[in-house]
């Protein structure tokens, strides 16, 4: 089963990348940004962490393979953030909450609402967290390097 | 440093700005990059400002100059092909006329994928994401098919339209009638599924991190704007499949 998710993932986070007109010498990068980024989520999911949480350590992986895909082919970090945290946008739940407003069930439209804000929010979280840890890195290797 | 030495700079940071928001760059990045330009080229106190929809630049003492931003998409090349060439401005290896030439190349450049490419894409994307969100393998091929067909619409009714919402809600309205279809003659069969699935190559996922991200960094005005362009999409899609279920 996992097997079948690193497969998908990658082929979504890839397609996104053509999408995006990606570069093409990254697009096979972006796949693995994504693939990676899904399966953290996928297997704290699976033994029963919460989704929110799951998601910030997914996107905080994504986002850490980002920079040091950045660094290594001298692109801007949004071509692997981009399509690296396609696989963990909460679609699926919000389009749950869009069918519920329709259906006037309303009680469960709000609170699948606020699911899908805290996801996006812990989407940022993530990616945020590793940009302050580099810089936090950087700066303090800057401090402690003998000049 | 004369006159027109430092508008020929101002034309360049601006193209440059204009090149990265029009194909779906952070707005600081964006401010960062421009700064650069103008700080290598030697032109003291730069200050731009960038919102999605317009960026403003001024040095001091001088005119101020405005390029309006008025259509928005995604084209991840044509940033990386703008990073590269500030790079290159930044390290000293360009001069104003240079690098104002090499930037008009990637403006006028259209090295995109051949649409056939990114409909099969899509049809992947979706199908994949079908799986991913649970669904079953019998559900794959439906998806990627509406998911293919939903992109192609949205692409074909912005160019006829113009109007980007108009083209999602319609997109979104055929993902909808597509699985409905694919339901009622037995090739699917979670419509749940098939309809996230399909849905995903319009959904704001881009649009959502670049609004958190700015408003992070401070842009309030771009945060905000990008933020509420995301609502829009989402409600648009959220709409055109509504419309479907209205009816079944």
């Amino acid at each position: 089963m996992v097997l079948a998710q690193l497969i998908t993932s990658f082929i979504a986070a890839l397609g996104f990348g053509i999408i995006f007109n990606a570069p093409r010498n990254t697009l096979v990068q972006c796949g693995m940004v994504g693939m990676f980024g899904w399966i953290v989520y996928y297997i704290l999911a699976d033994q029963g962490m919460d989704i929110v949480p799951a998601t910030i350590f997914g996107s905080m992986l994504v986002a850490v393979l980002s920079q040091l895909s950045a660094k290594l082919y001298k692109t801007p970090i949004i071509i692997f953030n981009v399509s690296g945290i396609i696989p963990l946008v909460p679609g699926g739940m919000a389009y749950d909450a869009m069918r519920k407003f329709v259906e006037n069930d309303y009680y469960n439209a709000v609170q699948l609402s606020a699911k899908v804000m805290l996801l996006a929010g812990g989407i940022a979280i993530g990616l945020m967290f590793s940009e302050v840890a580099n810089q936090l890195l950087k700066k303090t290797w800057n401090w402690l390097r003998p000049e | 440093m004369s006159d027109s030495s430092s508008r020929s700079i101002a034309k360049v940071c601006l193209l440059a700005g204009k090149i990265m928001l029009e194909n779906g760059a952070e707005t600081y990045r964006v401010e960062d990059t421009m700064n650069r330009i103008a700080t290598a080229f030697g032109l003291e106190n730069a200050e731009s400002y960038a919102t999605p929809t317009g960026i403003q630049f001024s040095t001091e003492g001088e005119a101020s100059y405005f390029r309006r931003i008025s259509n928005r998409s995604n084209d991840l090349q044509k940033i990386a092909d703008v990073n590269h060439i500030s790079r290159q401005i930044t390290a000293q290896a360009l001069d104003v006329k240079e690098a104002l030439l090499l930037l008009k190349g990637v403006q006028h450049s259209s090295e995109t994928f051949p649409f056939w490419l990114q409909l099969v894409a899509a049809a992947l994307a979706s199908g994949s994401f079908t799986i991913m969100f649970g669904g079953m393998w019998s559900d794959l091929l439906p998806s990627a098919i509406a998911g293919a067909a939903g992109y192609a619409a949205m692409i074909w009714f912005e160019k006829l339209l113009e109007i980007r919402f108009i083209a999602e809600f319609i997109a979104s309205f055929i993902i909808a009638v597509m699985a409905v279809l694919a339901i009622q003659y037995e090739i699917g069969v979670q419509m749940d599924k098939i309809i996230i699935g399909a849905v995903m190559p319009l959904v704001p996922g881009l649009h959502i991190t670049n609004a958190v991200r700015d408003l992070m960094a401070g842009h309030l005005v771009s945060g905000v704007s990008k933020g509420v362009e995301a609502c829009l999409t989402a409600f648009a899609i959220g709409a055109g499949v509504a419309v479907v279920f209205a009816f079944i």
